[in-house]
């Protein structure tokens, strides 16, 4: 059997383009049709943009006529819903948004549409991002393809659920704590979140400003380097994205690992990683190792604070840049509003959803008069620590490789009355965070129920490529990329 | 029981730049409501602010010029509380670490006799909030309306440390800041218009005592007038609560201009509790040296500089460099005139006279009719005996209404002077045989009618007679 | 240190939030086993140890002071709850 349009990656696609194989058209058609035999199980998507995606694949297909095609255009992409584009509702999964039209678009968008590339739609997602689960979108949870009844993981978890069930060729999400490597690692897909200040978050609906980073979801590492490439680079509009050369990552992409060194920290593979989670890492660490890598354990001694960290200076951060929806300026505001104190609190109150209320409540506390220096500040310094541990291991080692979450997704509902257990899973992503560094999540093995898991590779500061290379080498010596879900759906297509 | 008075001084100084703090948006004053807006100074969702360079650029020259000591590493914070004018729910200012601390400036008191030196604590830069209305079209309604022009136009505070004893002293203090900031042209000054806006906090203590009183913030002054009468309001006010024994509440009270009193804002607002944090999405200031000696490079001569100079260079008293120096437009319009003209004394009589009763409240030299070299143009002809000192005012009021220069006005309303010797002796020879009578009072020893034939010689060549040569022929004719 | 309901209804003010009794016992309880947790931090050492904001070192990011051209005022009301002529309408500010 052949595979659809919708089931490849960029670079086959671009190939099939280029060579006047297919249209645009074509493969929005095929995606599209995918959409809308899948979608309602997965729930991948808030709002789908068809006519617009008709519209810019109609676009795209007259400058491949031209031979002015990039690597990007004519194919359909799906963009988390956090990220704004001009003239399409961008809800960030929130009441709060529900209507919400933003008027400019992210700089991220520009650079894309700049490709002629096509928005297949804005994916679902843990409202203002606050959630690993999904489960927290006012819209209600995208699923997990591999099985329905369990969670993809977030919080840019329709945009892995949209890539693993090929309802779209690759996808962008935003990652403050994981937000792509989890839902990454649970869909079985490639997510990868840039050094800070590689990616413009010019467009990109803030949770916490010194922890988001754009990057993309794709189906395998290629499409990351091709999407990274057109992403990253300096933009005056954001004064935290950093003036530096952007190379061609594609060309970073070898089979091999010789001359890497991976650092593989020993705070990481501790009680609570799941067996087989581990067992899949360290086969996979072994695969690198084949590939002519060297394997060292190193040590990062802060490891154990980094999610109080984290919780301590991204709702901090949250409960400010959330001040603004106060029902003044757009967004949602009560009927209830016979003075202006009660049209901020009703408004307040019923346009956001408990866990957002809870990190703005944990946020505020933190900062409060008395507790600043106990909690933000001393976050704050920990973090410097968190920093240096990763200073010292890189002086050791080119990459540091860990699983990507403790666990495969679990079910729908399992954990959402305990906050505090679904925050400490975060574990192994947040350190990457608060020292900005690059890392990705790549499939590495699936389990005995058939969920897929993954392997995290950690870079130094702007060395994306390591990053790919390393990644590309394990997927190209593997075969986990490859399997898709809804066997029985692709046939039936 | 003697009380003294301690004040201290918070000023909002709105920065002259052409675009808002973070964002591209025009600060021109007074267009429609939110026209004048843009993604992020409303703040919607996912957009970013970006530093405007002049704003650090004014406030490292506010610095230099009060003598702080400038934070070569400062940075932005966020002061979070709701407000419906604050489109972000914060307002983004500095905290921790301003960009300049612990400058003065000097002020002289007691009719200029003695200098006081006081002490600025801190310089900050942050971002204005919108405007509310309370109604629409002097309509009032239910609802409050908000317009964002004015959200992100970049303000300086600066803030004083509690060293003024009285309102004079505080509003001298008002005075030399402001002329300051004018000076270095950061800021227009116009205390009406909102751009140099004051908060005063006020406490009093006995006489002899180290601790401080309970200090009442004072609100709404809308210029030099309205501080001073405010804060001699408000002193009187808590020096009679503590003769009678009362306790002074801490407070912020507004200043009633129309009733001439301060009345409690009596908020219900909890504890203010801003929790301001490090700016996220902005990055540390680094002032390098090269930059700071850059601007160095471009402050111009501040006043007090310019009045040593001017007394010096040009032998003009302390009274008239101190008028001249006050606006930095007339101090320029008065050396551009010494560079044409050479006597300094003159120009500056001329200046402080006709000139400055003319420019009226404004002061906008720049603007006005009469050049230096009108000015030069005329002086020289009154130097060379062509016209008097008399007709000269005649000559400025022509000058002031239709700008022409002074040849052309004397030329055309025949004002030159008449300096023929026949001439004037034809004339006063006239006068002589036409009051005879008064010639011989003054021939009997009447010396002071001198005058009145001064005047009468002036009237019949309508002013326009030599004054010196009249004198000589008249003295000469009279004595027979 | 423990949390307390008037602490939870303190905080809830600050952040412009309304809870019914129920949702501010359940704030209580979840915030207090948060913090619990982060008291783990008191365990490190921090003593002049700088506090970072971004983990990279970044400086001096500006713009030259030029006009852009501003959002329509129709534009910027597109999204607003309510407006009237040009303005952003909200309920009547008692307060000073």
């Amino acid at each position: 059997m052949t595979k659809q349009l919708y089931q490849m990656t960029i670079h086959e696609l671009n190939k099939l383009l280029e060579d006047k194989k297919v249209s645009s058209g074509e493969i929005v058609e095929s995606v599209f049709k995918r959409i809308e035999s899948v979608e309602e199980k997965v729930h991948a998507y808030i709002t789908l943009t068809y006519d617009l995606a008709m519209q810019h694949a109609r676009d795209a297909d007259g400058r491949i006529l031209r031979k002015e095609a990039g690597f990007l255009t004519g194919i359909p992409l799906a963009i988390k819903d956090i990220i704004c584009i001009s003239g399409v509702k961008t809800t960030c999964g929130s009441k709060m948004l529900e209507n919400f039209i933003p008027p400019y678009d992210a700089t991220v968008i520009k650079k894309i549409k700049s490709q002629s590339a096509v928005f297949a739609g804005k994916t679902n997602m843990d409202e203002f991002a606050m959630g690993s689960s999904n489960e927290t979108s006012f819209f209600g949870p995208a699923r997990n393809p591999w099985d329905t009844e369990r969670i993809p993981g977030g919080s840019s978890g329709g945009s892995a659920a949209a890539v693993a069930a090929d309802e779209c060729i690759a996808s962008l999400g935003s990652d403050t704590g994981g937000s792509i490597r989890q839902p990454a690692s649970h869909c079985g897909v490639v997510g990868l979140k840039p050094t800070y200040g590689r990616v413009s978050r010019f467009g990109l609906i803030a949770f916490a400003s010194s922890l988001d980073q754009i990057g993309p979801v794709t189906k395998d590492v290629e499409d990351a380097a091709i999407l990274l490439n057109c992403i990253s680079g300096f933009d005056p509009m954001d004064s935290t994205s950093v003036n530096r050369e952007v190379p061609d990552y594609t060309k970073a992409l070898v089979k091999n690992a010789k001359g890497l060194t991976l650092g593989i920290p020993k705070e990481y593979f501790v009680e609570g990683l799941d067996p087989e989670v581990e067992k899949a890492v360290r086969d996979g660490i072994r695969e690198i190792e084949k590939q002519g890598a060297k394997i060292k354990e190193i040590s990062l001694p802060h490891t154990q604070y980094a999610v109080a960290v984290y919780y301590l200076i991204a709702p901090a951060e949250a409960c400010s840049n959330l001040a603004r929806y106060d029902g003044v300026k757009y967004g949602y505001r009560s009927d209830c509003k016979s003075n202006l104190r009660e049209m901020y609190e009703i408004t307040r109150s019923e346009g956001f959803g408990p866990e957002v209320k809870r990190r703005i409540m944990l946020g505020t506390y933190a900062l409060s008069a008395g507790y600043y220096d106990a909690y933000y500040k001393k976050a704050s310094q920990v973090r410097t620590l968190i920093c240096r541990d990763f200073e010292n291991a890189f002086k050791e080692c080119d990459l540091v490789v860990t699983p990507t979450a403790p666990a495969p997704a679990y079910r729908v509902g399992e954990k959402i009355s305990d906050p505090l257990s679904m925050y400490l899973d975060d574990i192994f992503t947040v350190p990457a965070n608060l020292a900005g560094l690059p890392c990705i999540s790549v499939p590495c093995g699936f389990n005995d129920k058939g969920l897929p898991m993954g392997l995290q590779g950690i870079g130094n500061l702007f060395e994306e490529e390591k990053v790919l290379r390393c990644a590309y080498c394990f997927e190209q010596n593997t075969d986990w990329h490859l399997r898709r879900p809804f066997k029985d759906a692709v046939s039936a297509c | 029981m003697e009380f003294e008075t301690i004040i201290g001084l918070e000023v909002h100084a709105q920065m002259l730049t052409e675009t808002k703090i973070f964002c591209g948006c025009s600060t021109e004053f007074g267009q429609k409501p939110n026209s004048l807006s843009c993604p992020v100074c409303l703040g919607m969702p996912g957009v970013l602010p970006v530093l405007n360079r002049k704003v650090v650029e004014h406030a490292l020259k506010t610095a230099i010029a009060t003598n702080c000591s400038i934070n070569k590493y400062n940075r932005f914070a966020r002061k979070n509380y709701f407000y419906p004018d604050l489109p972000k729910g914060y307002q983004i200012s500095q905290f921790e670490l301003p960009i300049a601390v612990d400058g003065f400036v000097d002020i002289e008191v007691k009719n200029k006799k003695i200098l006081k030196r006081i002490g600025i604590t801190r310089i900050h830069m942050e971002e204005d909030a919108g405007k509310l209305l309370h109604q629409l079209d002097g309509i009032s309604s239910e609802s409050s309306y908000v317009d964002y022009n004015r959200t992100g136009v970049p303000l300086m505070e600066i803030v004083s440390e509690p060293d003024m004893r009285s309102p004079e002293e505080a509003g001298e203090y008002l005075r030399i800041l402001r002329s300051v900031l004018q000076y270095l042209d950061v800021c227009d000054g116009n205390m009406e218009q909102g751009s140099f806006r004051c908060d005063a906090n006020v406490s009093l203590r006995p006489k002899g005592r180290e601790e401080l009183g309970t200090k009442v913030e004072l609100k709404n002054m809308n210029s030099f007038r309205h501080v001073e009468k405010a804060l001699e309001y408000e002193i009187q006010r808590q020096q009679d609560m503590l003769e009678e024994g009362e306790t002074i509440v801490q407070e912020t009270r507004l200043w009633d201009e129309s009733g001439g009193v301060t009345f409690s804002m009596r908020s219900k607002e909890e504890a203010h509790d801003y929790r301001y944090f490090p700016d996220p999405d902005l990055v540390p200031i680094v002032i390098e040296d090269s930059w700071l000696q850059e601007i160095k490079g471009q402050l111009p001569e501040l006043p007090k500089e310019k009045v040593e100079r001017f007394i010096k260079q040009y032998g003009i008293p302390e009274y008239d460099a101190g008028i001249l120096s006050s606006n930095r437009q007339i101090a320029d319009y008065f050396e551009q005139c010494t560079g044409i003209y050479h006597k300094p004394k003159s120009i500056s009589n001329w200046i402080m006279g006709d000139i400055l009763r003319n420019l009226g409240d404004t002061r906008e030299i720049d603007n006005f009719p009469v050049t230096p070299k009108h000015l030069a143009g005329m002086l020289e002809l009154i130097d060379k005996g062509t016209i008097s000192g008399k007709i000269a005012k005649t000559v400025f009021e022509e000058m002031f209404t239709s700008g022409k220069m002074p040849e052309e006005i004397i030329r055309k309303k025949g004002l030159v002077q008449m300096s023929d010797q026949n001439e004037i002796e034809k004339v006063i020879g006239e006068i002589i045989d036409r009051n005879a009578e008064a010639v011989e009072e003054y021939r009997q020893g009447k010396e002071k009618i001198f005058g009145f034939f001064v005047g009468l010689v002036m009237k019949a060549t309508q002013g326009r007679a030599n004054p010196k040569i009249v004198n000589e022929i008249l003295r000469r004719k009279l004595a027979g | 240190m423990k949390i307390t309901k008037k602490d939870v209804e303190h905080v809830a003010t600050l952040a412009r939030l309304r809870f019914d009794e129920g949702e501010v016992e359940l704030f209580t309880d979840q915030l207090n086993k948060i913090m619990e947790y982060f008291e783990k931090l008191k365990n490190v050492d921090t003593t002049g140890v700088v506090p970072s904001t971004h983990a990279v070192d970044l400086s001096n990011a500006f713009r030259e002071d030029a006009v852009k051209k501003s959002l329509p005022s129709d534009e910027s009301l597109k999204n607003a709850p309510d407006s009237e002529q040009t303005f952003f309408k909200v309920p009547k500010i008692i307060e000073v």
